[in-house]
C-alpha cells in the first residue's frame, strides 16, 4: 500500500503515511489522477532532517476519502515532475521549489509563487519576474497593475496581444504575501491563530475559519456539539449568499449595467448586516471559535434571518430575472472567457469554476462532514463554461443556500453557550480539513511534533488552483472583454499569497 | 423599460438619509468603555490576539485591536464596546482608550492642515491602495459608494489613478513585496495630498505583527492625516472620519 486513507477531518499519526521511493511515489499519484473522481486537494513539502519530505493528497470524490502518501527527497538531486504528467500539479511543484530549491528535469515552467520571504533563491524579487516573451513586430504587450484601477488587491497581469485580441495572459503574484503559514507557527496562543485564519481571505472569513476549527479540533481530539456545528454551516452558506450576490453586482458593473450593479450590490447588504446583528461584524469575523462560539444563533435571531431572507428572495429573483433577459448584458457573457470541460479537469479547477464547466466537485457533496452528509448535497452544474454559466450558477446556488439555511434554522434548539476547548494537540500527528466555501475547495493540514507542537501549517485556497483557469479562459478574447471574464471568477490574491 | 420601473419601485429608498447620527444595527462594536474595576490584569491582558489590551492603567489601543469582543467576553464588568462608530482621529495617542474614559473620540483640530479644509472640503478624490489587506477592508471601501451609504453625495470618491487623487487610503499590513509599488502610488499623488490609514493592519500591522513579510518603513516618512480604526472597518466610521478631516458638518 502506498498511501493512507483518510476521512475529511481526521487525524493519524504522521508515521502511518507510507513513505515511498520518489519513483514509486510519481506513479502512484500520477496513475490516481486517471480517475476523474481523483484530484489533488494538496501536496507540499517539509524539511525533514537536511533532506525534504514530500506529502500529497489526493481526494477521490466517490468514496469519500483522500490517499495521503509521502517521500523523502533530496534538495541537490534533480527529479522528474509530476506536471509534466498532469497539469494540475504544476503550482504545488513551483512552490516546493521556490520554497526548497527542488529542481525538476522535465517541469513546464519553474517561475517563481509568491516570492514568500522563505524563498530558497533571495536573488529572484518581485520586480524581476521572468515573463514569457514572444518576439514580434505585429504583437503587443499590455501590463497591468499591481495595482488595479478599484478598490480591489493587487496582482501584475501580462498580456499579449494581437491588436485588440488576447494570444496569452500570464499572472503574477505574491505582492498580497504576509507569511500567514509561518505565523501560524510563530503565533502560540490559540485566539491569536484562530484570529489568523479569520485574516487568512476576507471574503471567506468563515469558509478559512471553519477549516481551521475543524482542523484544530480534530486534532486536539475537542468534541463540539452538533448545535455548533449547525451554526458553522448556515454562516458558511450565508457567506456564499453574500459574496455571490456581491459578484452579481460586479458583474453588472463590468458590462456597465447600471440597474442589477445598485440593486445586486444593495441586496448583499442585509445579508452581511445580519452577521453584524449576529456576531458584531459584518464579515462574520469573530463568529467561529475552535471549541465554542461567543454568539450562539438565538430564536431571536433566527426570526430575524427568516424574515430577512423572506425579504431578500423576491428581490433576488426579479433582479435576476430582469439581468439574465436584458440583451446588452447577455451580449456580453455569453460565450465570453470560456473554460472547456478538457483545460478545467487538466488543470484541476475545484468549486464554482469547476462546476460552471460541468465538473462535479464540490466538497459538500463529496466529503461532506456534519449536516452536510445528512443535506444530500447536490452540486449544481453547467455545461458551456462561459461567463453566462458563472452567473448562472451564482444565481441558483444563492437559491440553494437559501433553502439549506431555512431546512437547517428548524433544526437549531440551541442557545446556551458551551465551551470546551482541549488545548494540546496530538503529537507526530497529521490531519486534514476540507471545506467548500463560496469559491471553491478551503484545505488546511497542519503536522505537529513529538510535544505537541505544530511543525508545520498548510494552507489552499482555491484560487491555487484557479488562477490558471482565468488565464486560459481569456485566450483569443477581446481584451476588452477582461474584466467581466475577471470579475466572473473573482480569484483571490491574499488567499494564494498567504 | 416597465420591468426596469417596476425593480425601482419595488426597491424602495434604500439610501441611509443622516450617515452622521444613524444607528449601528445590531451588536456593533466600537468606542469601548472600560469601567474602574478590579479585575485579574494579566488574564484580561492575555486574552486579546493583538496585545492591544494595556495595564496599569487598563487600556486598549484601537489601532492594535480587531474589535473581536474576547475581553468584553471574559470580563464583562470591565469592558464593553459601545455601538458608537464614530472611532477615526488623526494621531496615534487619540485611539487610546483608558480605563474610566467615555468620552467621544474626535479628531485634534491642532493637528489637520489648514490647506485640507480648504482644498477639500466640497470635493475630495482618493486613491486606495491595498497593501497585504485581506480584501476585507476593501470589502468596506467598495460598500462607501454603494446605494445604501452613497459617500459620493458628500463629493468623496474613489479614483482609478493616483494622478487625479488628493489622497491615498491604504489597507494591509504592508507587504515587503508591496512597498515599492505603494511608494510609487504614494509619489504619483500631486500635493498637497491626504494620508489615509484603514483598518487595524495598516494602523499596526494587527495580527501580522513580527512576521518577516512585511515591510512597514513607508510610515516613517508619512505625515497620516487620518487612522480608522476596525477589523474591517465599517463604513460609517470612514465616511464620519472622513467628514471630519474635511471639516464638513
Amino acid at each position: 500500500m502506498s498511501a493512507i486513507v483518510l476521512k475529511n477531518n481526521q487525524q493519524v499519526p504522521v508515521t502511518s503515511i507510507p513513505v515511498s521511493d520518489y519513483q514509486d511515489f510519481m506513479i502512484f499519484n500520477t496513475s490516481l489522477l486517471k480517475l476523474e473522481e481523483n484530484h489533488c486537494v494538496n501536496y507540499f513539502g517539509i524539511p525533514d532532517n537536511k533532506n525534504i519530505k514530500l506529502f500529497c493528497c489526493i481526494a477521490n470524490d466517490i468514496n469519500q476519502t483522500i490517499l495521503v502518501s509521502s517521500s523523502i527527497i533530496n534538495q541537490d538531486t534533480s527529479y522528474p515532475s509530476f506536471s509534466e504528467k498532469y497539469l494540475a500539479f504544476e503550482k504545488f511543484e513551483r512552490e516546493i521549489h521556490e520554497n526548497y530549491g527542488i529542481n525538476y528535469t522535465n517541469h513546464p515552467w519553474l517561475k517563481p509563487v509568491r516570492y514568500s520571504f522563505t524563498r530558497k533563491n533571495k536573488e529572484n524579487n518581485i520586480a524581476n519576474y521572468p515573463f514569457f516573451k514572444i518576439e514580434s513586430e505585429e504583437l503587443h504587450e499590455v501590463g497591468v497593475g499591481p495595482i488595479h484601477a478599484g478598490i480591489i488587491e493587487p496582482g501584475h497581469f501580462r498580456f499579449l496581444c494581437n491588436g485588440e485580441q488576447i494570444l496569452h495572459l500570464e499572472i503574477q503574484l505574491g505582492y498580497q504575501h504576509r507569511g500567514i503559514e509561518n505565523l501560524f507557527l510563530q503565533k502560540k496562543k490559540l485566539i491569536e491563530r484562530n484570529t489568523l485564519a479569520e485574516n487568512i481571505a476576507g471574503d471567506s472569513v468563515i469558509g478559512h475559519t471553519t477549516a481551521f476549527v475543524n482542523l484544530w479540533e480534530t486534532l486536539s481530539n475537542t468534541e463540539v456539539s452538533e448545535e455548533i456545528m449547525l451554526n458553522r454551516i448556515i454562516a458558511l452558506e450565508l457567506e456564499r449568499i453574500a459574496v455571490h450576490t456581491g459578484d452579481l453586482s460586479g458583474m453588472c458593473t463590468d458590462v456597465a449595467f447600471q440597474l442589477g450593479s445598485a440593486v445586486f450590490g444593495r441586496l448583499r447588504t442585509p445579508i452581511i448586516n445580519f452577521f453584524q446583528q449576529w456576531c458584531g461584524n459584518r464579515l462574520g469575523k469573530s463568529l467561529i471559535r475552535v471549541g465554542t462560539t461567543n454568539f450562539p444563533l438565538t430564536s431571536e435571531l433566527r426570526t430575524t434571518l427568516i424574515s430577512i431572507l423572506d425579504k431578500f428572495e423576491p428581490d433576488f429573483d426579479e433582479m435576476c430575472n430582469n439581468t439574465f433577459h436584458t440583451p446588452t448584458v447577455m451580449g456580453r457573457f455569453e460565450k465570453t472567457g470560456i473554460l472547456t470541460n478538457q483545460v478545467g479537469k487538466d488543470i484541476g479547477v475545484v468549486g464554482m469554476a469547476a462546476r460552471m464547466t460541468n465538473i462535479n466537485r464540490d466538497i459538500r457533496s463529496s466529503h461532506p462532514y456534519s449536516y452536510y452528509t445528512s443535506l444530500a448535497h447536490q452540486p449544481i452544474l453547467k455545461g458551456h463554461g462561459d461567463v453566462h454559466s458563472r452567473g448562472q450558477i451564482r444565481r441558483e446556488e444563492v437559491k440553494q443556500s437559501i433553502h439549506y439555511i431555512r431546512t437547517l434554522l428548524t433544526k437549531l434548539t440551541f442557545e446556551q453557550k458551551e465551551k470546551n476547548v482541549n488545548p494540546k494537540l496530538s503529537p507526530n500527528s497529521f490531519a486534514i480539513s476540507l471545506v467548500e466555501g463560496w469559491r471553491g475547495e478551503i484545505c488546511h493540514c497542519a503536522i505537529t511534533n513529538e510535544n505537541g507542537e505544530l511543525l508545520l501549517y498548510k494552507i489552499k485556497d482555491p484560487s491555487f488552483h484557479n488562477w490558471l483557469a482565468l488565464t486560459m479562459s481569456v485566450r483569443n478574447n477581446e481584451i476588452s472583454d477582461f474584466p467581466i471574464g475577471n470579475k466572473s471568477f473573482d480569484l483571490s490574491y491574499c488567499g494564494h499569497d498567504l | 423599460m416597465i420591468e426596469n420601473i417596476k425593480i425601482l419601485y419595488h426597491q424602495g429608498k434604500q439610501y441611509i438619509p443622516n450617515l452622521r447620527t444613524v444607528e449601528a444595527p445590531g451588536i456593533f462594536r466600537g468606542r469601548p468603555i472600560i469601567k474602574l474595576e478590579n479585575v485579574d490584569n494579566e488574564a484580561l491582558k492575555d486574552c486579546c490576539p493583538t496585545q492591544a489590551i494595556a495595564i496599569n492603567p487598563v487600556q486598549i489601543d484601537l489601532g492594535k485591536c480587531t474589535f473581536c469582543g474576547e475581553c468584553a467576553i471574559a470580563f464583562p464588568n470591565k469592558i464593553n464596546f459601545t455601538k458608537d462608530y464614530k472611532i477615526a482621529t488623526n494621531s496615534l495617542e487619540g485611539l487610546i482608550v483608558k480605563e474610566g474614559d467615555d468620552k467621544p473620540i474626535t479628531l485634534n483640530a491642532d493637528l489637520i492642515r489648514s490647506e485640507i479644509h480648504r482644498y477639500f472640503k466640497g470635493s475630495l478624490k482618493l486613491r486606495q491602495v491595498s497593501a497585504g489587506g485581506d480584501g476585507s477592508c476593501e470589502l468596506e471601501l467598495g460598500a462607501c459608494s454603494n446605494v445604501n451609504f452613497d459617500m459620493g453625495r458628500y463629493g468623496i470618491e474613489f479614483v482609478a489613478s493616483p494622478r487625479h487623487a488628493d489622497g491615498i487610503v491604504i489597507t494591509g499590513p504592508i507587504t515587503e513585496n508591496m512597498a515599492k509599488p505603494l511608494q510609487t502610488a504614494y509619489e504619483a499623488i500631486p500635493e498637497p495630498k491626504i494620508v489615509i490609514l484603514c483598518g487595524v493592519d495598516a494602523i499596526s500591522g494587527g495580527i501580522f505583527v513580527g512576521s518577516p513579510a512585511l515591510n512597514r518603513n513607508i510610515l516613517k516618512n508619512l505625515k497620516v492625516d487620518l487612522y480608522v480604526p476596525g477589523n474591517p472597518i465599517h463604513p460609517l466610521t470612514f465616511i464620519n472620519g472622513v467628514l471630519d478631516l474635511i471639516g464638513k458638518k
